[in-house]
């Protein structure tokens, strides 16, 4: 009994641990440079993390199914470089369904490929994100795409617009993140999603689709994408074919932080978006003080590491792993 | 049995028969699709495509005790990075101004123990702390990085050597250096992987680790050590291929990680552990490099590279699968 309730109050301090983190950081950030805390730089932040944080909430899903999803980078440069493309051949009204309806096939592709076929999640997204990226090198012919004509279009509106006083792709951000946030929490269908992440025999036995589930999470990862690639076109207007490369790991490091297993059945959107929130944070809070910006890289892989290993000992009740 | 044996001998060859397939169709369709007149089984082409595929192959042994071990390392290209960072800088230290041409053993050696130690570094944290090497590696992926970058900034170091460039080109029974080194490493790690206790415990880990914990073996110090030759390998790739070089980009290496697991999954290892074969990722590693050659052979150009292997990967894990569940129903009945 009394290891029992040693190890909740662990659980208790490791799951609360990333939040204390987070607050020291904040704190430390703000005695340093008081501008820290400022309305202009909190929104600056936010922005700038707006397109991560887009793609996290989909990949939230596909890692709570219990699967990887490694092609959301370059699924993010073909979705940029096709709506830029699209934009000055049939006008941006038909331009943003037409790429949403590219990017949504190849996450119904994945999505067979790993919920029906039961291919390894790891591999296959490994495979498509090469894939993806010959996709957009063709498409593109290799050259940037720039929208031509970029005063006479209402294009720049997601990326750069403003409503009340807040940034477009704040209101986005949050906005998905409520939408998937209930659709996680609050439907039947978030709930097949814990269940197959979290043991999908038996979800199988209890009569849960999991092939369907696993196809509707990478469905929805790819609608995030598209997203994340409207907002990114827009504030540009203009790209490389590589635009999204290596954002699959930030990604992923954004979901690990909020603390999701990478087993599966484990992780909420809202933890999501604090894990967005600490990258962003921290990065800028780091720019702040005055040290070079790859220090963020060193940081961001020791929090990493702190915040899984504190969460796996608190669950084991001891600090150091089992292994002989 | 006897089917058992037949598929594991058609999955064992399978890479090799796919080679061939590569050399017979780039051989062909370069006669009538090639801008130029070479052929494409030339010798001097092959000798050069051995050459080529050192620095992945090098890295892709030790990836694949690494994956028979049932992890995984996915910052194999900023341990590349940095240990060449290490090779070209230490060249120019004022410490070792008096050396001479000496400067190049110790300079290897620096650099490959800045190696050693970055995949110690690894392995410690996953059997100390238990966290899926995964994530261990994907966070060094990002820490190792950013100690490249910042040694340097965004700045190439560089240090030419002209020494060290005409060992590195330098052909020895036809065979250049970079190859030398990729066959020495296939066969010792074949040998550790096959005939070795170590080599026996890492397949046992990596097939059910509660069983080789059962069996009195010590997982911990077998994975740090599979670890540290990662270190060692990668280290090694980046002295053979910037000895020649003698430049390094702070962003080179990435995306390596992904050639070398394609490389390994070709080659027919097990995500999961417990499986896999030294020889056979030799065969995924030639197998990417004669793709990537015979392309560009026949003018294609590197989107379709990526393209066509992307979609080879996963068609190879969805036949294996398949070849897999045939062969556990075969041995149900």
């Amino acid at each position: 009994m009394a290891s029992m309730s040693k190890a909740d109050i662990g659980r208790i301090l490791a799951r609360q641990g990333i939040l204390i983190a987070f607050a020291v950081f904040i704190i430390g950030f703000t005695l340093v440079n008081e501008r820290f805390l400022s309305p202009d730089n909190v929104m600056g932040v936010v922005r700038s993390s707006a397109i991560l944080g887009v793609m996290a909430l989909g990949v939230t899903f596909v890692v709570i199914s219990g699967n990887l999803d490694l092609s959301v980078g370059s699924m993010m440069s073909f979705s940029t470089i096709v709506v830029l493309d699209l934009h000055d051949k049939i006008g941006p009204a038909l331009a943003i369904p037409a790429m949403f309806a590219m990017t949504l096939c190849l996450g119904a592709f994945i999505g067979f490929l790993v919920g029906y076929l039961k291919l390894n999640s790891l591999i296959v997204t490994l495979g498509m994100l090469s894939a993806i990226h010959g996709l957009t090198l063709t498409y593109s012919g290799g050259q940037n795409m720039d929208i031509v004509d970029k005063e006479g279009t209402w294009f720049s509106v997601f990326g750069q617009g403003s409503a009340l006083g807040i940034p477009v792709p704040i209101l986005i951000f949050v906005a998905l993140a409520a939408l998937l946030g209930i659709i996680l929490a609050k439907t039947p269908f978030g709930r097949k999603v814990y269940a197959v992440g979290g043991n999908g025999t038996a979800a199988t036995f209890s009569g849960i689709k999991r092939g369907r589930i696993v196809f509707l999470c990478y469905v929805m990862s790819a609608f995030c994408v598209a997203v994340a690639g409207l907002i990114q076109a827009s504030r540009s207007m203009g790209s490389q074919n590589t635009v999204g490369q290596g954002l699959e790991l930030d990604v992923l490091a954004a979901v690990i932080l909020g603390g999701a297993s990478l087993l599966g059945g484990s992780g909420t959107i809202f933890k999501t978006v604090i894990g967005v929130l600490i990258l962003g944070f921290i990065q800028n809070g780091l720019l702040l003080v005055g040290l070079q910006f790859y220090v963020q890289f060193v940081v961001t892989w020791v929090i990493i590491i702190l915040a899984v290993w504190l969460d796996i000992a608190a669950k084991r009740g001891k600090l150091w792993s089992n292994i002989a | 049995m006897e089917a058992g044996k037949l598929s594991k001998f058609l999955k064992n060859g399978a890479i090799w028969g796919f080679i061939l397939f590569e050399l017979i169709f780039f051989s062909v369709a370069g006669e009538f699709m090639s801008l130029s007149d070479k052929a494409f089984m030339d010798v001097d082409n092959m000798l050069l495509l051995l050459k080529q595929s050192a620095p992945i192959g090098i890295i892709a042994v030790g990836m694949t005790i690494i994956m028979i071990n049932g992890n995984i390392d996915l910052s194999v290209g900023a341990i590349f990075a940095l240990s060449a960072v290490i090779l070209l800088d230490s060249m120019t230290w004022p410490v070792f101004a008096d050396l001479g041409d000496w400067v190049i053993p110790v300079s290897w050696t620096l650099a490959l123990l800045t190696g050693v130690v970055l995949g110690a570094i690894n392995g410690l944290i996953v059997w100390k702390t238990g966290v899926d090497a995964f994530i261990v590696t994907l966070g060094s992926m990002l820490g190792f990085r950013g100690l490249v970058f910042m040694y340097n900034g965004e700045n190439p170091t560089s240090s030419l050597n002209w020494t060290l460039v005409d060992f590195a080109e330098a052909q020895f029974l036809g065979f250049h250096t970079a190859t030398w080194f990729l066959a020495v490493v296939t066969v010792v790690i074949w040998y550790v992987m096959t005939r070795t206790v170590h080599g026996r415990n890492a397949y046992a880990i990596g097939d059910n680790r509660e069983a080789a914990v059962n069996a009195g073996i010590k997982v911990g110090p077998h994975m740090l050590i599979n670890f540290m030759i990662i270190g060692f390998l990668a280290a090694l790739s980046a002295v053979v291929f910037y000895s020649e070089s003698g430049s390094v980009n702070p962003n080179d290496g990435q995306l390596y990680e992904l050639w070398v697991i394609t490389a390994v999954v070709l080659g027919g290892t097990k995500l999961t552990g417990g499986a896999g074969s030294i020889i056979s990722t030799l065969g995924g590693v030639l197998a990417i490099q004669l793709l990537r050659k015979g392309l560009g052979h026949i003018g294609a150009d590197t989107s379709t590279v990526n393209l066509v292997i992307g979609l080879i990967l996963i068609a190879v894990l969805f036949l294996d699968r398949q070849l897999n569940t045939r062969g556990k129903e075969e041995l149900k009945i």
